[in-house]
């Protein structure tokens, strides 16, 4: 177990420059989740960490010591890959012996551990097996198997669960959290999936093309996201972000031309100034015409059965702002109009230039 | 019959044909070597089995002996073949796991050599084994050939399907390259491997031109050139049973390589399909 540092970290491949200089300080212990888009470089850091990238410029240290030029074997760290990477003509139990072999560790001790892990993932029954004869959730299991026969000071992980079919990755992150709770070792992990993000993590590392967006533990993340782009991505659907400017007693806003906009309450320390305003669909309820604060025309519904989501759009045509809502399923939109309102404390500021939060 | 019948029954009796054709000359050649010379030279030619398979197998072994002949080729065949799959191997994972200045210029180079034809080279290559002092030897027989662009070739798209993550694994689990490669590389490319030495081995087995050119005593023949002398030495009028005996058994030990390793061969050449 130990802390790492990730210090002002960049990567460029040739003149490409993928990682914008990323800096984390995590604690011994700590699960931290990378996450982002496709090609944010998130896989990529997480490369650096294990040592299988360079590192272009600042340093990356594990318990308290730069480890930018050493080989991943010398660096005390596992790491489970997306597709598993078992090797397919050895056993589960040589897979897992594989790297201790190397290490020269006695046959005893070996054996020790690998029946250890395979008791803690329920593997005992399929150490003889070739990983062919093996199912996708019992494969990435091998893989976890391989890491933590190692007894590391960190675990890295890949994206180990974009491989599995839904129900399957539900019942996996049960097991890594309770694996995690039992081991204690620090962990990077990497995902694109804001539901592992959010169930996993101690604190997430959300990325968007080679820089931070945020850090935080994943409740502060969603609701006080620090950018535009943190509050389109952690959530679903994303959040609404209507742009206006309030005036100048901060009580209402003006969007898209006429369309006036009730604030729940008056910001004058924002009055005159251009924001964009953002409200989570699951934060809107239907009210009275009277006490509403937006009324969109509805688009479209989608059921979902437990609730549903509506699209609509406010303002004049169909290309002024859209707002989409989750509704109680038993809600359905009159006249094609839906009067909606929030509570104050779930309304968000932005910077309409930096995509910044601002707090009012 | 239903026209979906009809039409498989067409396709079936064309492959039927087909094989006929194919396979004719072989069943012959199997036919001729049971009959007496009488038998051999009768007409129209006759087309059942004699009993004289025997008789003519021992004929022809001890009149050019095989097994010398079988020897020799052997050595060559296994040789050649085990060496062009090391180097094969070798120069694969060179062209798939390391970037490293001028590869992209020397594979294509490498592919190039595929493009020159055999009797252009002999005249240069006799040249080289005359200079080292290698003519009639072992060496001459097999150097040449250990260089494969097929060999490389198979393994290099081989290499391209395994998942960038196994040898990051490796190097996770603290395998050096070297080590990768014979812990992890060549055991999982082991069909691969089985079908580059069956057609090695049939290919080396063939080999009559070069053989002929490289070596000059009787010790050093092959097993090609033997089947030759078989025609050579009958001073009167060829005795084609005996001819044919030798050639059937001649054919046995690559037919022994490609039944022993049949499975691993057919494996080798669909997996580059189902990859």
């Amino acid at each position: 177990m130990a802390a790492v540092s990730i210090r002002n970290v960049t990567k460029s491949f040739g003149e490409v420059k993928v990682i914008h200089g990323i800096s984390m300080e995590i604690t011994d212990g700590e699960f931290v989740v990378m996450v982002g888009p496709s090609g944010c470089g998130k896989s990529t850091l997480l490369r650096m960490v294990a040592g299988l990238e360079s590192i272009t410029s600042g340093e990356i240290a594990i318990e308290g010591k730069v480890v930018n030029n050493l080989e991943p074997k010398d660096r005390d760290i596992a790491m489970v890959f997306q597709n598993y990477a078992l090797y397919p003509h050895m056993s589960v139990h040589d897979n897992m012996a594989y790297g201790l072999k190397i290490r020269g560790l006695s046959k005893a001790e070996i054996d020790t551990r690998v029946n250890r892990a395979a008791d803690i993932l329920e593997l005992s029954k399929l150490l003889k097996r070739r990983p062919r004869e093996l199912s996708g959730g019992q494969r990435q299991r091998v893989a976890m198997g391989r890491a933590i026969v190692r007894e590391p000071k960190v675990f890295l992980f890949d994206e180990p669960l974009s491989n599995l079919d839904a129900k399957l990755r539900v019942q996996m992150r049960e097991e890594l959290q309770a694996l995690h709770r039992r081991l204690a070792t620090t962990t990077l992990y990497v995902t694109h999936d804001q539901v592992e993000a959010m169930t996993l993590a101690h604190r997430m590392l959300v990325m968007s093309i080679g820089k931070t967006e945020q850090i935080g533990a994943p409740l502060e993340v969603y609701t006080k996201p620090a950018t535009t782009f943190v509050a389109g991505f952690i959530g679903s659907p994303p959040m609404n972000l209507i742009p206006g400017r309030l005036q100048a007693d901060g009580a209402s806003v003006a969007a898209d031309g006429d369309t006036r906009l009730k604030l729940p309450q008056a910001y004058p320390q924002l009055g005159g100034r251009s924001v964009l305003l953002g409200v989570r669909p699951e934060h809107l309820e239907i009210c009275a015409p009277g006490e509403a604060l937006l009324v969109p025309k509805v688009d479209f519904v989608e059921l979902l059965g437990s609730d549903s989501l509506v699209y609509g759009h406010i303002g004049q045509d169909k290309a002024s702002p859209r707002v989409a809502a989750r509704l109680h399923a038993s809600v359905r939109p009159q006249d094609g109009q839906l009067p909606l309102r929030f509570a104050p404390e779930n309304l968000h500021f932005f910077d309409p230039d930096t995509g910044k939060r601002i707090e009012p | 019959m239903t026209p979906r019948r009809w039409k498989a029954g067409a396709t079936h009796a064309a492959l039927i044909a087909l094989v006929l054709v194919v396979t004719f000359p072989v069943a012959y050649a199997v036919i001729v070597s049971t009959l007496s010379l009488q038998q051999a030279y009768a007409y129209p030619p006759r087309l059942v089995p004699g009993t004289e398979l025997w008789h003519n197998v021992v004929e022809a072994w001890n009149r050019i002996h095989m097994g010398r002949l079988f020897f020799v080729t052997s050595v060559i065949s296994v040789g050649a073949a085990v060496v062009k799959i090391i180097l094969s191997l070798m120069a694969a994972f060179a062209y798939t796991h390391f970037s490293f200045r001028g590869r992209a210029l020397l594979f294509p180079m490498t592919m190039i050599t595929q493009m020159l034809p055999l009797p252009v080279r002999i005249l240069p290559t006799y040249q080289l084994m005359a200079d080292f002092h290698w003519i009639n030897s072992y060496s001459a027989l097999m150097f040449p050939f250990f260089a494969s662009t097929t060999g490389i070739l198979l393994f290099r798209q081989f290499f391209l399907t395994v998942p960038r993550d196994l040898p990051d694994a490796a190097r996770m689990d603290g395998a050096g390259p070297v080590r990768y490669f014979f812990d992890i590389l060549v055991p999982i490319s082991r069909t691969n491997i089985a079908a580059l030495f069956v057609i090695e081995f049939i290919f080396m087995w063939s080999q009559y031109l070069w053989p002929l050119i490289v070596t000059n005593t009787e010790e050093m023949r092959v097993v090609q050139i033997g089947l030759k002398m078989l025609i050579a030495t009958d001073q009167i009028s060829p005795s084609w049973n005996v001819i044919m005996a030798g050639t059937i058994v001649a054919m046995l030990p690559p037919l022994v390589v490609l039944l022993a390793f049949r499975k691993s061969f057919a494996e080798g050449i669909a997996m580059q399909t189902a990859k």
